[in-house]
């Protein structure tokens, strides 16, 4: 049962996702050509109410349900690995039309071969795993 | 009021609405939000391996796992109750270039029937398309740690350096696939 707001969370997430089309492979792709401003638009209003809730939580310090501080988890100071791993997570992006969010919610809409899509970057995820060591960071 | 939903819902709905994703994440289970991590911790729970990087207690990471089952649920739900009656309004330029390289069933909603489907995965196109780009993901999103949720939102949210690079990165990434590499491929 603890996990209950987290699945409604979940739920709610995937519905605005479909409902804005930002699962929709056309979007992506008037997104990476300026051909529409819809994405830009999500994602820059997302960010600026992501932005103003994370620095009123800050600000006031605010706890979590049961009272805890709030932790964030900050990303490592080391380059590389947002520069070439982003680049090639941006390519895919384009490439198949969905990131991981997107992914998910298109199996659960229906298009069964997004499920494809998914497994293999699962493969990725794996792969991933096995060379890390051999990988600038 | 249903007729009113079933539209595509504007950018400026639906961005507050992810936005805030954010600090319930944050408020409701003291989380941070992210959707690739699910990646990571699929492969810790389900393949069995020696690997250094799914060592660790996936078991604790359950809410993230929960979080994507309500997604695809959310996908299902907006599917069955919500769906657009009309056919997708696709920007003009997109749909005449689309049209040049054969493709002609803009009928299936959200994603092209001419690429997303069973039948595309036999030909070179659609492994490009698929099997390269979901690979792509899966491993890029791993070794930036982050996608477009856990970077561009997530660390944008938090002032993060490193997701600013990231994202830069992601959209340098997708501008070259799709404007340079996906001409070719959907030509082929």
């Amino acid at each position: 049962m603890k996990f209950i707001k987290f699945l409604i969370a979940g739920i709610l997430f995937g519905i605005v996702m479909a409902k804005s089309e930002a699962i929709s492979w056309y979007r992506i792709q008037e997104m990476f050509r300026f051909q529409s401003f819809h994405m830009y638009g999500i994602i820059g209003v997302a960010v600026v109410l992501g932005v103003i809730g994370v620095y009123i939580i800050k600000k006031m310090k605010l706890r979590d349900y049961q009272g805890n501080p709030i932790v964030f988890h900050p990303k490592d100071k080391s380059y590389p690995r947002y520069l070439i791993g982003g680049s090639i997570f941006g390519m895919g992006w384009a490439l198949s039309g969905a990131c991981p969010g997107p992914m998910v919610v298109n199996i659960g809409y229906g298009f069964v071969t997004m499920a494809i899509v998914f497994v293999f970057a699962i493969i990725g995820t794996y792969l991933y795993g096995l060379v890390k060591s051999y990988l600038p960071h | 009021m249903l007729q009113f939903l079933q539209q595509p819902w504007p950018w400026y709905i639906a961005g507050p609405l992810i936005g805030l994703t954010v600090p319930a994440l944050l408020i409701l289970g003291n989380k941070n939000f992210g959707i690739s991590s699910s990646l990571r911790h699929t492969c810790a729970a389900c393949i069995p391996s020696g690997i250094e990087y799914f060592k660790y207690d996936w078991k604790k990471e359950i809410w993230n796992l929960v979080f994507v089952l309500g997604v695809i649920v959310g996908g299902f739900l907006a599917a069955q109750l919500l769906a657009n009656p009309n056919e997708i309004i696709i920007n003009e330029n997109l749909k005449t270039e689309l049209v040049g390289y054969g493709m002609t069933d803009f009928s299936n909603a959200l994603v092209p029937a001419d690429v997303v489907s069973w039948e595309s995965l036999l030909s070179i196109k659609g492994i490009l398309m698929i099997i390269v780009g979901g690979f792509f993901v899966g491993f890029g999103t791993r070794y930036a740690g982050g996608c477009t949720s856990g970077h561009s939102i997530m660390g944008l949210s938090a002032l993060s350096w490193p997701s600013l690079v990231a994202t830069v990165c992601f959209m340098i990434g997708g501008f070259i696939a799709a404007n340079l590499l996906l001409p070719i491929i959907l030509s082929l």
